[in-house]
């Protein structure tokens, strides 16, 4: 049995954050990982970090008004302000950790602009400003000696008088399960876009930590607003940095008419995010699209810009599409892209649950509301990150001893030992991909109830067939199927939340977009969802939005 | 299209089982390595274990031999390695040792990082905001920190297959990334440990490591700037660093290699053991009547003269 006061399950920018503040304060903290931190999702942030830095003459408050007209008003307002006025010393001190951040000619950080925002606040790495942040992190963790259980799969918490107090674990290479004991557990395990297919997220992301989080009884919030990014590639779903329109770039149909000044004349293709998906798809559907894309122009921009400011958008269009930026427009399509919803957390992300924690895209604070704003995903984890740590490692000194209760871990052997003794049937892939496309159909950029009714049954019918997914591998070394089929069980958690959310909100409001309600109702709907699981279904709850100092207005972009 | 992949299988618990498999599956094309991969793992055979995250070339989880040479699977196309439906070989990555079937253990690589103190050390007062660092600086960095320590380097490096100490491409790009940033403050105790044994003078510039790099970070490069940053900042002791000033005095002044010259020169004149230890293979070559008892001399010295002139002049 291991054990520990704080325990972090994930390390990308979120949980290596978390992890560098719990080893600053000096508590017994350790990071649980199912892939090297390094190979976290985080990477694949390509444009940017949001700060309003004040000695530049930005204000906090521009920054916190265009997270709130982004988010439709669903944001928490307290918890916007926090993170705005945060943000400058969260960036600073990234940049003092090592982050090699685009400079200006005085030797500056330097900025780009991003959609749904007044000013230019983007600080960025080229586009691999994720990547750039998440090895410097990983820099620190090695500097601070934090303790990496690596390549070590969570699959259950130790839940003890109602209490969150460690995990069970599979360490993948040798296939053994082993008890983490600790008095805090912060949940940092990022986001869930297996759940939809296509999507820009990796074969990683598959939301464990939101299901384990829902199935200890701590509720999932506004789980219905689902992302759309509107630049990813067909088939695949890679994603295209909002950098590219941040810099210039066009979107067009096909008739090569700028259809952005139609839906937003005021920011054109920097409008916040569910804008510009809602745009695009409805020139697709009114037959102004190619193939089912439209296209994404940056020739204006000139090869040497492109190269140098853009480097990762060409190392993808020319090995993924064979096609040339800087000669040609490029097809590209709403994608999903990332979930707003998540495990509620107040603003030092503690859940409902004692000793659970959450941070990141799997926390729900909630910033983002309804559509979070490009470039404030990183911003979160690590204004969140930090807040969780401090808050679980002094929440750690409250707890007496670990117990020696090793329950869970029977539990669980047997769990593990079930799914390998079951008979060849149903192959977990095949049923995550039944699933996924399930959930791309009925809650889409456009969804509808019958849309959103078929996206229940279906995941329901899963959920019931789930029983007969079997596992090939039979072996204890570095065995992907057997976690691939316990994913899938926490995927089905996840997707049945976002169907519940979406079923519950009957309005439109940010990504939410209902072609039967198409209005947002601020008088019934100033509301979050809470999605608690019931038993084997859900149960829907709601909570008034914080609001403070921003009355929501009509949004126009 | 069909395509057949045979792949390098390993079980750990049944190593007596392994070798080659082939799978011969439905390709689109516009599929990937490790699209197929996939669609073997999801269709055909749940036992097959390989790592891979991203799909987009950022996550670094994919690095494997492809018909004998390390790539990113997720950004090799099938019919760019296969243009005719050949048969495509696929291994783990080389120089680490095999977990099981394409998934290998990448302690060593981390364990290498961390020897070379991979994080900013700046001393002096912390400033109020960021470091002031010219744009060009920082601009240069980022193709270092391309990086995705996917290992491709390590895999295919031909120094570390014969002397697993050497630090590798992948630490010593890391490396020459704190040594140029000015925001470090150790760059001197940094050239000073890459000097030693296992550090940069033990690159054999074979430019593999250039070759599959999937990011072009030109690791190979990296080396050599330090090799030379070394020098200036006067670390001037070890043989390689004798051996770069003996070959370019020579060059200079004969137009040719003084190639005895140089081997003395390099282990050092004193160096009796060193000196002892390669006698046999100068015995060899005079028994041969290969010993270069002088000096050769180039016919027109005075022109290479002049372009060491120009090259030292800039």
């Amino acid at each position: 049995m291991h054990q520990h006061d704080v325990l972090i399950i994930g390390a990308g920018l979120a949980g290596l954050r978390a992890a560098v503040e719990a080893a600053r304060m000096g508590v017994d903290a350790a990071v649980v990982t199912k892939v090297h931190p390094v190979r976290s999702h985080s990477n694949a942030a390509q444009g940017g970090i949001n700060a309003p830095l004040t000695d530049r003459g930005d204000e906090w408050e521009g920054h916190a008004l265009d997270t709130i007209k982004g988010s439709d008003y669903l944001a928490d307002q307290d918890a916007v302000e926090l993170m705005s006025r945060e943000a400058g010393a969260a960036i600073i001190e990234l940049e003092h950790m090592g982050v090699i951040f685009s400079r200006n000619e005085d030797g500056q950080l330097g900025t780009r602009r991003f959609g749904g925002q007044k000013v230019a606040r983007t600080f960025f790495v080229g586009a691999i400003t994720g990547s750039a942040m998440l090895h410097v992190l990983y820099e620190q963790a090695i500097k601070l000696d934090v303790n990496i259980y690596e390549e070590w799969f969570v699959s259950n918490l130790i839940i003890e008088d109602g209490a969150c107090r460690g995990v069970v674990a599979m360490n993948i290479h040798s296939g053994e399960l082993h008890t983490i004991k600790a008095k805090a557990v912060i949940m940092a395990t990022g986001g869930a876009g297996r759940v939809f297919e296509p999507s820009t997220n990796a074969l990683i992301c598959t939301g464990e930590g939101l299901g384990l989080a829902y199935r200890a009884g701590a509720p999932l919030m506004d789980m219905e607003m689902i992302q759309y990014h509107p630049t990813t590639l067909a088939g695949s779903g890679i994603l295209l940095s909002e950098a590219a329109r941040g810099e210039g770039a066009y979107l067009l149909n096909s008739e090569g008419e700028r259809f952005m000044k139609t839906y937003a004349p005021d920011y054109l293709e920097l409008a916040s995010r569910d804008v510009v998906s809602r745009a695009e798809q409805t020139e697709i559907n009114e037959g102004r699209g190619i193939d089912g894309n439209i296209l994404l122009d940056l020739r204006h921009l000139g090869r040497q810009f492109i190269e140098e400011r853009l480097g990762y958008l060409q190392e993808v269009a020319v090995e993924f599409l064979g096609m040339d930026l800087a000669e040609q427009p490029v097809p590209i399509r709403p994608g999903m892209h990332y979930i707003m919803g998540g495990i509620k957390t107040n603003v030092d992300g503690a859940t409902e649950v004692p000793g659970l924690y959450a941070a990141g895209e799997t926390a729900n604070v909630s910033v983002h509301g309804g559509n979070r704003l490009g470039a404030n995903s990183l911003l979160d984890t690590v204004v969140f990150g930090r807040r969780a740590a401090v808050a679980a490692a002094e929440y750690a000194r409250t707890v007496g001893l670990h117990s020696s209760d090793e329950s869970m871990l029977e539990l669980e052997k047997k769990r593990y030992q079930d799914l390998l003794d079951r008979p060849a049937d149903l192959r977990s892939a095949h049923v995550r991909r039944e699933m996924a496309e399930n959930m791309t159909a009925g809650i889409g950029v456009f969804r509808d109830q019958a849309s959103i009714d078929g996206a229940i049954a279906k995941v329901e019918e899963l959920r019931g067939v789930y029983a007969r997914v079997a596992v090939e591998n039979k072996g204890k070394v570095f065995n992907t199927d057997l976690m691939s089929a316990i994913e899938l069980e926490y995927m089905l958690d996840v997707a049945q939340a976002v169907c519940a959310g979406a079923d519950a909100r009957k309005e439109s409001r940010g990504a939410h977009f209902r072609t039967d309600m198409p209005e947002r109702d601020d008088e019934n709907w100033l509301k979050h969802t809470l999605v608690y699981k019931d038993g084997d279904g859900a149960r829907v709850e709601t909570l008034d939005v914080t609001i403070t100092n921003w009355q929501p207005v009509e949004r126009v972009y | 299209m069909e395509q057949t992949l045979r792949v390098k299988r390993f079980d750990p618990e049944n190593p007596g089982a392994s070798g080659y498999q082939e799978y011969t599956i439905e390709v689109e094309e516009t599929s990937t390595i490790l699209d197929a991969l996939i669609k073997i793992r999801e269709e055909i055979d749940g036992t097959l274990s390989l790592r891979c995250s991203c799909r987009a070339s950022i996550c670094g989880s994919c690095a494997m031999r492809v018909n004998g040479q390390a790539k990113l699977v997720c950004k090799t196309r099938v019919n760019a390695v296969a243009p005719n439906g050949e048969t495509i070989t696929i291994d783990p990555p080389g120089n680490m040792p095999v977990i099981t079937d394409l998934v290998v253990d990448f302690k060593p690589f981390w364990d290498k990082m961390r020897a070379v103190e991979p994080y900013l050390r700046p001393e002096g007062p912390v400033p109020e905001t960021e470091y002031i660092a010219s744009a060009e600086s920082m601009d240069h960095l980022v193709g270092v920190v391309n990086c995705i320590m996917c290992g491709a380097c390590v895999s295919d490096c031909t120094v570390l297959e014969v002397d697993s100490n050497f630090l590798g491409p992948a630490a010593l790009a890391k490396a020459y990334r704190f040594v140029q940033d000015p925001r470090d403050s150790h760059k001197q105790d940094r050239l000073s440990v890459l000097n030693n044994y296992s550090g940069v003078w033990d690159c054999t510039r074979c430019m593999q490591c250039v070759e599959v790099c999937p990011k072009d970070v030109n690791p190979m490069g990296r080396i050599m700037k330090l090799r030379d940053l070394a020098m200036e900042a006067g670390f001037n002791n070890t043989s390689g660093s004798r051996h770069t000033e003996s070959f370019a005095k020579s060059v200079k002044k004969n137009g040719r290699l003084d190639e005895t010259k140089l081997a003395v020169d390099s282990m050092g004149r004193f160096n009796v053991p060193a000196l002892l230890d390669s006698a046999p293979v100068g015995l060899r070559a005079m028994r041969k009547g290969k010993f270069p008892w002088k000096a050769h001399k180039s016919s027109e010295p005075e022109m290479v003269k002049r372009v060491f002139e120009k090259v030292e002049g800039e």
